[in-house]
């Protein structure tokens, strides 16, 4: 087990340039998530991690050591591939002691942990099979299997639930997440899909085009997204244009056509360092970000701002609303109470200042 | 399957009846009749006399020139299919693994000699190896050999030849089936502690292992059912077990013998991939890509 350090990584592939200057921490037992959309850099990182592809510039350290120059095989990582990667001619149990044998173990203590490895996947009884004749899930048990049975430093999982159906995701995430726990390997896991990171991360690094665009606890990134790529990227939100009216020590004041006048909450993102909006000041564009779940509707009238609904996404004990304020389009995604509102009603919409965010123009896109 | 009504049964028969019936028109029928010629009796040049006798299967296990033949065509094919192997294993693997966006165009590089007739380029050799050829000249002008080497007319040639046709076969075959190896198995060998050359052996070369011995196969049998060019690169001593047959039927006008040695040759080839299919146990290896 030890700690990973990447200190001004970049990665081109000819013109391509992949990753920009990347830099992070990954602490010592943590399960950290890079998340992003396909194409952000985040499998590229877990590549040069693993010594799969090596960084154009820049430094790796596993522990105290630079890796960046040590072979993929003397690594001693455990890397799980989307599609399993298990050989096919070789029995689930000579797939799981594939990495003992490099490793001057003796045979019946390699038994013996290969048969631990199946034991703590859940998996006891297959040793004698082929991988083809397992289902995925079980398949992707024998991957992590045989990654954690060469007790790895570190644990490297490429986007390892993707090619599960969605109800075997769920159960394998949990139970993912508790054999990590377990074992306490220090874990990186890639992914694109928001709630694996926000359900099993102790960190959670957002990339985009290359870059990282924030690192914190899922809490922090889901709550105060430091930019508006973040925001988009997790959870439904609503990104207005807005222009800094001013600010003092705990608040910025935005204004908005639809909202009028919103104080925004800053102490906590200014204090992480990590929420941009904490560099605006009087008279910026900026962005007020607000939570689709966090735009209360209510019945029309009062001094509350007006909008139109134009369409309603009935899932149950929720609804997803699609509503219109003049040309401005938002959408709310509220609790049922006795019926959901009807498209074509006007509602009055009230936002709760604490909950959103201010956030320097995108200038990205 | 057995569970399947008698209809669905049929359907796989109804299916193959036209391959089966055009195999049996054109092949099976042919060689009845190649059979029934080997038992009639050559009297004079082209002059045979419908019989039913043994002579001429009786003289192929006596007379020991055959089996010399048999020995040659066994050890010649033997060897063009292990060079064979090795040389087509490296360009099967570049081609497979590399990231080059233009595979195709390697793969186009390898089709293209086959726009060209066979004997054309089994005969460009001569221009190569002969005594005025381009390796002979080579040498001369660089003024390391005195006189023109001897190269043209051996069992060298006979190999090179060989290769040189046979070759893209092999390569093929290895392709598909590196082609269809997972590529981040050598990746995941890699991560578990195997350098570059343990990941390959233990995983990509025991997978592309049906492609390597289908390839085998097939070069074995095209190399030991050839005649041609034995007869334009070879010298009087390389001679195949086909140059017979050649020489029964067109030289010698005994169709009565050739037909003997065509089936001695057919019975011979057809028991070598009997056997060698038991031996490698293709079904255990198809096996293992089972999904």
């Amino acid at each position: 087990m030890a700690r990973v350090e990447l200190v001004n990584i970049r990665k081109s592939f000819g013109a391509l340039k992949a990753v920009h200057g990347a830099d992070a921490v990954f602490e010592e037992g943590s399960f950290t998530t890079l998340l992003g959309p396909s194409g952000c850099g985040k499998t590229t990182i877990l590549r040069m991690i693993s010594g799969l592809e090596s960084p154009t510039s820049g430094d790796i350290f596993i522990g105290e050591r630079r890796i960046n120059d040590v072979p993929v095989h003397k690594r001693n990582l455990g890397l799980v591939f989307q599609n399993y990667a298990l050989f096919p001619h070789r029995t689930i149990g000579e797939n799981i002691a594939f990495g003992l044998k490099y490793r001057n173990i003796s045979p019946s203590d390699m038994a013996q942990k290969v048969k631990d490895a199946l034991d703590i996947v859940r998996l006891p009884k297959v040793q004698d099979r082929y991988p083809s004749q397992l289902s995925g899930g079980q398949q992707q048990r024998i991957a992590l299997a045989r990654a954690i049975v060469i007790e790895p430093d570190v644990l490297l999982l490429d986007e390892p639930l993707s090619a599960l159906d969605a109800n075997l995701r769920e159960d394998m995430r949990v139970e993912l997440k508790a054999i990590q726990d377990r074992i306490g390997v220090t874990s990186i896991f890639v992914t694109h899909d928001q709630s694996e990171a926000l359900a099993m991360s102790d960190k959670i690094i957002v990339m985009s085009a290359g870059r990282i665009e924030q690192i914190g606890t899922p809490e922090e990134v889901y709550n105060t997204p430091a930019t508006a790529f973040v925001a988009g990227f997790l959870g439904a939100s609503n990104m207005l244009p807005a222009r800094v009216l001013g600010r003092d020590a705990s608040h910025i004041l935005l204004e908005t056509p639809e909202f009028g006048q919103t104080a925004v909450a800053l102490a906590r993102a200014a204090a992480l360092g990590t929420n941009r909006g904490a560099t605006l000041s009087t008279g910026d564009k900026a962005l007020l970000m607000i939570r689709a779940e966090k735009l209360t509707l209510g019945p029309a009238g009062g001094d509350a701002p007006q909008a139109v609904v134009e369409n309603v996404d009935y899932q149950g004990q929720l609804a997803r609303y699609f509503l219109r304020i003049g040309e401005t389009r938002l959408q709310a995604i509220n609790m049922i109470d006795a019926a959901p509102f009807l498209a074509g009603q006007t509602v009055s919409l009230t936002l709760n200042p604490n909950a959103c965010s201010a956030l320097p123009e995108d200038t990205s896109a | 399957m057995s569970d399947q009504s008698l209809p669905a049964d049929r359907r796989p028969w109804i299916l193959l009846s036209p391959a089966l019936v055009f195999i049996t028109a054109l092949v099976v029928v042919p060689m009845a009749f190649i059979l029934v010629y080997s038992f009639y009796e050559n009297i004079d040049l082209a002059q045979d006399v419908p019989a039913f006798q043994f002579g001429n299967w009786q003289e192929l296990l006596t007379d020991s020139y055959y089996r010399t033949a048999i020995w040659k065509t066994l050890r010649l094919s033997l060897i063009v299919t292990g060079l064979a192997a090795v040389l087509g294993y490296i360009p099967a693997y570049v081609i497979a693994m590399t990231r080059y966006r233009h595979k195709w165009l390697l793969l186009l590089l390898l089709i293209i000699p086959f726009w060209i007739s066979f004997i054309i380029r089994t005969l460009s050799w001569i221009h190569i190896f002969g005594n005025q050829g381009a390796l002979n000249g080579l040498l001369g002008l660089l003024g390391l050999t005195e006189a023109p080497l001897s190269i043209m007319y051996t069992e060298f040639t006979v190999i090179v030849g060989f290769i040189h046709v046979f070759l893209p076969y092999m390569i093929l075959n290895i392709y598909v089936s590196l082609e269809g190896i997972d590529q981040n198995l050598e990746p995941a060998a890699r991560t578990l502690g195997a350098t570059p050359w343990q990941a390959f052996r233990e995983v990509t070369l025991p997978l592309s292992l049906p492609g390597l011995a289908a390839g085998c196969l097939l070069v074995f049998v095209l190399t030991g059912g050839s005649y041609v060019t034995p007869l334009i690169l070879g010298g009087p001593s390389d001679f195949l077990f086909g140059n017979l047959v050649y020489d029964a039927v067109v030289t010698e006008l005994n169709w009565p013998m050739g037909a003997t040695l065509s089936f001695a040759l057919l019975l011979f080839l057809g028991s070598v991939v009997v056997l060698y299919s038991k031996l490698m146990g293709m079904d255990q290896l198809s096996k293992a890509f089972g999904r």
